[in-house]
C-alpha cells in the first residue's frame, strides 16, 4: 500500500535574533503512522511543533499539513486545518474554569450546532476511550496528572481529527501511567485511524510507539526513517542513544 | 483526502442517505462535519414514517467515525422516545467493528441527592456562614494575636530580617500614596466646608473640622483602606500562592509554625508602622485644609496652629492611634484567612485575593464605625 502523505517539512531554517535555532530541517509523516520527534534539550523540538502548528512565522523553507501550506493559507482555511488537528499540550491546557466534560465538549459546542444530548454522548464516548468517564462533572484542579494527561487526550481526540500532535506526553507521568498513555496513544490510533506527531525524549516511550522518528540535534535532523532502521544505525549519536540513553556527549568529558 | 474538506459538506449530504418505506439506508460517509444538516434532516423523516418498526442500513456505508457512531445511537434513543422500535442492519466488517469499539454505555450515575427544602438550605448556609467564616476567622486570629504577641519575645522564632522586609513593605512603601491622597483629601473636606462655614460667618471652625474629621475619622480610615488595597491583597496572594504550590505543607513537616513564620511578621510589621503611616496621613490632610484656609477663608497658619491647639485633645489623637492599630491587625488578619482558605489551583489564587480585599475594606470601616460609637 503506498503512504499517504500528510505532512511534509522541506527546508525549514529558523534563527531568533542572533541564535540560529533551526537549519534546514527536512522530513515526512505518514498516514496512520506514529512519527516521534525526539531530541536533547535545546534541539529544537518544540521549536518544529510550533512552526508545524502555525504558531511560528516560517521564515524559510515550507511546511504543509494535510495537503495546505501553512505559510500561505488564508485565515478560514487556516481554521478549517485547526479543526483537523488535534493538539495536545504538555501541561494538558485543560480550561480550569470548566469542568472536564465541558472542557471535551467545547470544540464541539463552538463549532457545531449538534444537540447538547448528542454532544454528550460524542464527549462520553471519547472519555470512555481514555477510561475517564466518571470525572465528567470534576474540574481539572480534582484530578490527577495521569487522568488530566487523559483528559487533555480526549479533548484533543473529539473533532475526529485525522492528526494528532503530541508535545512530550510523558513529561511528570510516572512510567506506568506513561505506559498506559502509549498504550492509550496506540489504541487511538487503531481505532480511529489517526496520524500521530510525538515529541518526546522518552526512550521507554519511543520504543514503544515509534513508527518513524526524525532524530535531531542542535537544529539539526541528523536521522529521519523508520525506528528499526535507527537502531541499526552506525551513526555514533544514535547509538548511544538507544544504547545508553545519551542525546550529547559532553566533548570535555570524552 | 477530499473527504478531509469540510467546504465540500452540500454535494455529500444530498447522497449520504436514502429512505425507502421504513428503511433509511446510509450511504457513503456518516462524519463528524456531516452531522449538522444530517441529525435533523434524518429526525425529520422519521417523524414521516408511519410503521413502528425503523430499519437503518448501513449496507452502503463506507465511512463512520466516532462522532457519527454517537448519531446513530443518538438517533436510536430518540426514536425509542417517540415509541418506535429501531434496527440497525447491515453494515461491512469495518463499519461494525467501529460500532463495537465506540459501544456506548451511560455512565454511573451518582445516586441522586435528596432535595433539600428552601428554609432548610438557608439554614444550613446560615450555620455553614458561621462555622466557615465567622467561626474560623475567629480561631485564626486567636492563633496569630497569641503568637504575635509571645513572638515579641522570641525574635528567633521567624527568620531573620523578615520583621524588616515587611515593615518596608507594608508600611514605607505606601508613605508616597498616603501622605498624597490624604492631603488631597484634607483639601477636599476643608473646600467642601469652606462654602457652608462662610455663609455664617464662622470660618474659624473650619479648623476644629479639618483637624478633628482628619485625627480622628479619615486619617486612620484612609490609611487603612489604602494599607488593604496595597497590602492587604498582597497577603492573600502570597499564602495563597505559599498553599497552592504546598509551601505551607513544606514549612509544616519541617517543623516550623506557618503562622509564626510567615504570618506574625506581617502582623509586627503592619503593627509598628500603620500608626505611624496614619500620623502622616492625618499631618498632611491638615496641611491640605490648612491650605484652603488660607486661600478661601483668609485665616492664616498662624492662627490655624494655634486654634488647633485649643480644638483638638489628646484623646482625639490617641484614639486615630488605637484605630490604626486595630485596622493593622483586621488587615493582615482578613488577608492570611482568605489565603489560607484558597482552593483550586492557581485560578483560586486570584478568587480569593480579590474576596480578601473586599472584606478587609468592609471590616475596617465596620471596625471604624464601631469604634466611633464606643468612644463617641
Amino acid at each position: 500500500m503506498p503512504l499517504k502523505k500528510i505532512l511534509e517539512v522541506n527546508g525549514l531554517s529558523a534563527t531568533f535574533g542572533d541564535r540560529r535555532i533551526l537549519t534546514d530541517i527536512s522530513f515526512k509523516a505518514y498516514h496512520e503512522e506514529v512519527t516521534v520527534i525526539l531530541g536533547g534539550s535545546g534541539s529544537g523540538k518544540t521549536t518544529i511543533l510550533k512552526h508545524l502548528l502555525g504558531l511560528y512565522e516560517i521564515q524559510e523553507g515550507y511546511v504543509t499539513v494535510l495537503g495546505k501550506d501553512i505559510n500561505t493559507i488564508d485565515e478560514p482555511e487556516q481554521k478549517q486545518l485547526y479543526l483537523q488537528m488535534g493538539v495536545f499540550y504538555q501541561n494538558g491546557g485543560l480550561l480550569n474554569s470548566l469542568t472536564i466534560g465541558e472542557n471535551v465538549s467545547l470544540p464541539l459546542e463552538q463549532h457545531t450546532q449538534l444537540d447538547a444530548d448528542l454532544i454528550k454522548k460524542i464527549v462520553l464516548m471519547k472519555l470512555q476511550l481514555v477510561h475517564l468517564e466518571d470525572v465528567y462533572d470534576l474540574y481539572p484542579s480534582q484530578l490527577s496528572g495521569g487522568m488530566l494527561k487523559r483528559a487533555a487526550l480526549a479533548r484533543a481526540m473529539v473533532m475526529d481529527p485525522p492528526i494528532l500532535f503530541c508535545d512530550e506526553p510523558g513529561s511528570g507521568l510516572d512510567p506506568i501511567s506513561l505506559a498506559s498513555l502509549d498504550n492509550l496513544i496506540l489504541n487511538l490510533r487503531e481505532q480511529l485511524g489517526i496520524s500521530i506527531i510525538i515529541i518526546t525524549h522518552d526512550i521507554s516511550s519511543i520504543m514503544r510507539i515509534a513508527d518513524r522518528i526524525i532524530f535531531l540535534d542542535e537544529g539539526k535532523v541528523i536521522f529521519h526513517g523508520l525506528l528499526k532502521d535507527a537502531l541499526k544505525s552506525k551513526n555514533e549519536m544514535i547509538h548511544n542513544f538507544f544504547e545508553k540513553g545519551i542525546t550529547r556527549i559532553n566533548p570535555d568529558y570524552s | 483526502m477530499k473527504k478531509l474538506k469540510v467546504n465540500n459538506i452540500p454535494e455529500k449530504i444530498i447522497s449520504n442517505y436514502e429512505v425507502q418505506d421504513n428503511t433509511i439506508y446510509l450511504k457513503r460517509s456518516l462524519l463528524l462535519v456531516d452531522l449538522d444538516r444530517w441529525v435533523p434532516e434524518v429526525k425529520d423523516i422519521t417523524k414521516k414514517i408511519s410503521d413502528p418498526l425503523i430499519i437503518i442500513n448501513l449496507d452502503d456505508l463506507k465511512k463512520i467515525d466516532s462522532a457519527g457512531v454517537a448519531a446513530l445511537y443518538h438517533l436510536k434513543d430518540h426514536l425509542i422516545k417517540t415509541k418506535k422500535e429501531v434496527h440497525i442492519v447491515g453494515g461491512r466488517s469495518s463499519i461494525r467493528k467501529k460500532l463495537d469499539i465506540f459501544s456506548f454505555h451511560e455512565p454511573k450515575t451518582s445516586p441522586k441527592v435528596k432535595q433539600i427544602s428552601f428554609l432548610e438550605r438557608i439554614g444550613g448556609e446560615v450555620s455553614n456562614f458561621f462555622s466557615d467564616y465567622i467561626g474560623a476567622y475567629f480561631i485564626l486570629a486567636a492563633n496569630v494575636i497569641f503568637w504575635t504577641v509571645t513572638d515579641i519575645f522570641k525574635p528567633q522564632a521567624h527568620r531573620k530580617g523578615e520583621f524588616y522586609n515587611q515593615a518596608v513593605l507594608i508600611g514605607v512603601n505606601a508613605v508616597y500614596i498616603v501622605g498624597s491622597l490624604s492631603f488631597i483629601i484634607g483639601l477636599v473636606i476643608a473646600l467642601q466646608s469652606a462654602a457652608q462655614l462662610r455663609n455664617f460667618g464662622a470660618n474659624i471652625f473650619i479648623v476644629d473640622l479639618t483637624v478633628i474629621s482628619m485625627m480622628r475619622e479619615m486619617g486612620p480610615l484612609i490609611t487603612a483602606i489604602l494599607v488593604a488595597g496595597r497590602s492587604g491583597s498582597a497577603i492573600a496572594a502570597e499564602i495563597a500562592t505559599m498553599k497552592v504550590t504546598s509551601e505551607l505543607d513544606a514549612l509544616k513537616t519541617m517543623a516550623l509554625n506557618p503562622i509564626r513564620f510567615v504570618i506574625v511578621p506581617k502582623m509586627h510589621g503592619s503593627i509598628v508602622t500603620m500608626p505611624f503611616l496614619t500620623i502622616l496621613a492625618d499631618v498632611s490632610g491638615i496641611f491640605g485644609g490648612m491650605l484652603i484656609a488660607y486661600f478661601y477663608l483668609d485665616i492664616g497658619p498662624e492662627v490655624f496652629i494655634n486654634r488647633m491647639g485649643e480644638s483638638l485633645y489628646n484623646r482625639d489623637i490617641l484614639i486615630g492611634i488605637f484605630k490604626s492599630l486595630i485596622f493593622a491587625t483586621l488587615i493582615v488578619l482578613t488577608g492570611s484567612f482568605f489565603g489560607l482558605r484558597v482552593k483550586e489551583g492557581a485560578e483560586g489564587v486570584g478568587k480569593v485575593t480579590t474576596v480578601a480585599v473586599v472584606v478587609a475594606i468592609s471590616i475596617v470601616i465596620v471596625a471604624d464605625s464601631i469604634i466611633g460609637l464606643v468612644f463617641y
